[in-house]
């Protein structure tokens, strides 16, 4: 497996995504004319109607899971940007470290539930570890230096990661209490764990929203997203301030790192795949802006999922093809504040 | 500290002149190490012309090596072509159209969206090859001959002759730095350095920002694309690795290992990375690990590169013998005087 290599979101690759046979009722082999026909209302097999809505009510419901998953990750990159000025390539590594520890915790422990419970705050702290020792020293360095920093935080996670739980591809069984299917017709139907990541993925987004538009420590966040020299100025004490968004950003990243772990299997290569989807939804959405990481999230999670339907072989290009798009249009992303 | 304009072109030549000699007293095993040395250098120098001359950080280099490389390869392998030439501008076309099409809509932005978009294009690249079956797949293709040069039937160079193609990849390296030299002394190497000094006056004196940085993405593709080539020809092998972002990143601490903006920086940072990378890698299967902390020391202690210590070190024993008050101020501009050596010359 090359690092980087599209292992993929592809949700027939794990046991725990086989639910997506449903939306090829034809069987495996999925063509672009099938598809096609769903856009038609008609399905596959020939049935016009609630078939073939369904089957695209799944796409839809699919890319907005993703969506909200990368917006987990998205918006941790783009605050400590848009507040520490600092291009954090190691984030995705956290989402892998994440993933890692959801599957190491719930086999030690038998449980999932604990396993984030308690695998949240070690991600948090080891994130914590990291910024004390290494990316205090950035802040007031060239972009190149932070990128060239970040890239050796790569390597060093992911060579712990092989020594200590190898270079295999591991799943995480989906808990038993979510691990039913909602029934849509007949013949569809949709993994109810799905649900609950959009679910659990919603949340966080409120709860952060709320966090960043209500608190005090938000009203911080904002102010140092804006001008960030003015608010030291104020005597505000900035590098606490730093310490907990970039915690913040690592748990989030960890926490979207867990929760897909039992769709998406666990994977060395798994951090640098959803670093550079990252990176697309941050430029489209526009840097520094948590509103541009979540719009930019749901465009490119739906694009990416009707793009794989429609343009299978192609798919991947798509998503990249809306970025050069949105750039030519907008040189700053959509939501482009400063 | 005096300038002394001549002392990297003297370092290049010094140094070209130990990779020439190499051979005669080197093992086998050294000599090809030092022929990947020069290759890395190479593909390092035509980095520079972006990252240490006009101010742009690109993270998506390797796409146009690795665009040379896998041009080269479906030649050589579906078309049967070995003609030393025809491969050569076939590659070098390829990489130079890539590095028009991605330099075109990356030199709109600038700063951290310059980054993050020749990141992701070059990923878009990496996929490419990586996806679409013609190109071989995940696991790479070998190259099934290597390219020789014919002149009335007389095969004048063949390089599947490892000393053959040991000296036409050190040429190659002497080009390049001489094409890159003379760039940066032309008045279209000026507005360059205009560009990463201030962008600003340097488009308010009347230059073109957009179509200067357009030029210098797609005179640093072309090049990338001839170390591509030379690369897919040494090894005899490309894999969608190549093209992968890690490669862009490690060809950006070549740079800067060296020393970024003195051309002979990318040749000096090549040979310690290789080294340094041979040797980790005989003592632990976790050499990457090494590799990682450091590039993260080489950030934390070494910001201007061997270059630049070296230039340090020289400009602290300059004022140690002139025993002047001002040597302090000598000692912390180290870096920048070493780098403007270069400039000036």
């Amino acid at each position: 497996m090359l690092p980087g290599a599209r292992r993929d979101r592809r949700p027939t690759d794990t046991p725990a995504g086989r639910w997506c046979t449903a939306t090829r009722p034809g069987g495996s082999t999925s063509t672009v004319a099938s598809t096609c026909a769903a856009f038609l209302s008609i399905g596959p097999d020939g049935s016009f109607g609630m078939d073939a809505s369904i089957s695209y009510l799944i796409q839809i419901l699919n890319g907005v899971q993703y969506g909200f998953l990368l917006f987990l990750v998205a918006s941790g990159l783009t605050l400590v940007f848009g507040i520490m000025g600092v291009v954090n390539l190691a984030h995705g590594a956290f989402y892998m470290v994440g993933a890692y520890l959801a599957f190491w915790l719930s086999t030690v422990t038998g449980s999932f539930a604990l396993a984030i419970l308690i695998g949240v705050p070690i991600s948090v702290l080891l994130g914590l570890v990291v910024e004390r020792i290494g990316f205090t020293h950035l802040y007031h360095r060239d972009h190149l230096y932070q990128v060239l920093f970040t890239f050796g935080l790569i390597l060093v996670i992911g060579e712990l990661r092989a020594i200590l739980w190898g270079n295999d591809v591991h799943g995480v069984a989906v808990p038993p209490l979510l691990s039913g299917s909602v029934a849509l017709t007949e013949t569809q139907s949709y993994p109810i764990y799905r649900l609950f990541i959009s679910v659990a993925c919603l949340a966080a987004a409120v709860v952060l929203a709320a966090v960043i538009k209500t608190t005090r420590l938000g009203m911080m966040i904002r102010a140092s997203a804006t001008n960030r020299e003015m608010v030291q100025v104020l005597g505000l004490n900035v590098d606490r301030l730093f310490m907990v968004v970039f915690g913040l950003g690592i748990g989030l990243a960890a926490f979207a790192g867990m929760i897909a772990a039992p769709v998406s299997s666990v994977h060395p290569g798994m951090g640098d795949e959803i670093l550079i989807v990252s990176f697309v939804v941050v430029v489209i959405g526009g840097v520094g802006s948590i509103m541009g990481a979540f719009w930019g999230a749901m465009l490119i999670g739906l694009a990416d999922t009707f793009g794989a339907v429609l343009l299978p072989g192609a798919g991947g290009a798509v998503v990249y093809a809306l970025m050069a798009l949105v750039l030519a249009w907008r040189p700053n992303g959509l939501f482009a504040g400063r | 500290m005096p300038n002394r304009p001549l002392v990297l072109p003297i370092l290049f030549a010094l140094l070209c002149l130990g990779i020439a000699l190499f051979p005669l007293v080197g093992d086998t095993f050294y000599v090809r190490l030092v022929a990947k040395i020069v290759v890395l250098a190479i593909f390092a120098m035509s980095l520079d012309l972006l990252v240490g001359y006009t101010g742009l950080v690109t993270l998506g280099h390797a796409a146009f090596s690795g665009t040379a490389g896998y041009v080269t390869a479906a030649l050589v392998n579906k078309a049967g072509i070995v003609d030393l030439p025809a491969l050569l501008v076939a590659a070098l076309g390829a990489a130079g159209a890539a590095a028009l099409v991605i330099g075109w809509i990356s030199v709109r932005t600038s700063g951290i969206y310059l980054i993050m978009i020749t990141l992701a294009l070059g990923q878009m690249v990496f996929f490419f090859f990586h996806d679409v079956a013609f190109w071989g797949g995940a696991d790479g293709v070998n190259l099934a001959a290597k390219p020789e040069l014919t002149m009335g039937g007389v095969t004048l160079l063949d390089l599947a002759d490892r000393m053959v193609f040991y000296y036409v990849a050190l040429a190659c390296l002497v080009l390049v730095y001489a094409l890159l030299f003379m760039v940066s002394k032309a008045p279209f190497g000026q507005v360059l350095r205009g560009i990463r000094i201030n962008e600003g006056r340097t488009r308010a004196l009347g230059h073109d920002v957009q179509r200067y940085k357009l030029a210098a993405f797609v005179i640093a593709g072309l090049l990338a694309g001839l170390a591509g080539f030379l690369e897919v020809v040494r090894s005899g092998f490309i894999s969608p690795a190549h093209v992968n972002w890690h490669e862009s990143a490690t060809v950006l601490i070549v740079v800067i290992l060296g020393g970024m903006g003195t051309l002979v920086g990318p040749v000096i940072g090549a040979a310690a990375l290789v080294l340094l990378e041979d040797w980790f890698a005989n003592l632990t299967v976790h050499w990457k690990l090494f590799v990682g902390l450091f590039v993260i020391a080489v950030v934390l202690v070494l910001p201007s590169g061997l270059i630049g210590l070296a230039g340090r070190i020289g400009a602290l024993r300059w004022s140690q013998r002139l025993r002047r008050p001002g040597a302090q101020s000598a000692v912390s501009k180290g870096a920048e005087v070493a780098r403007e050596g270069a400039g000036d010359a």
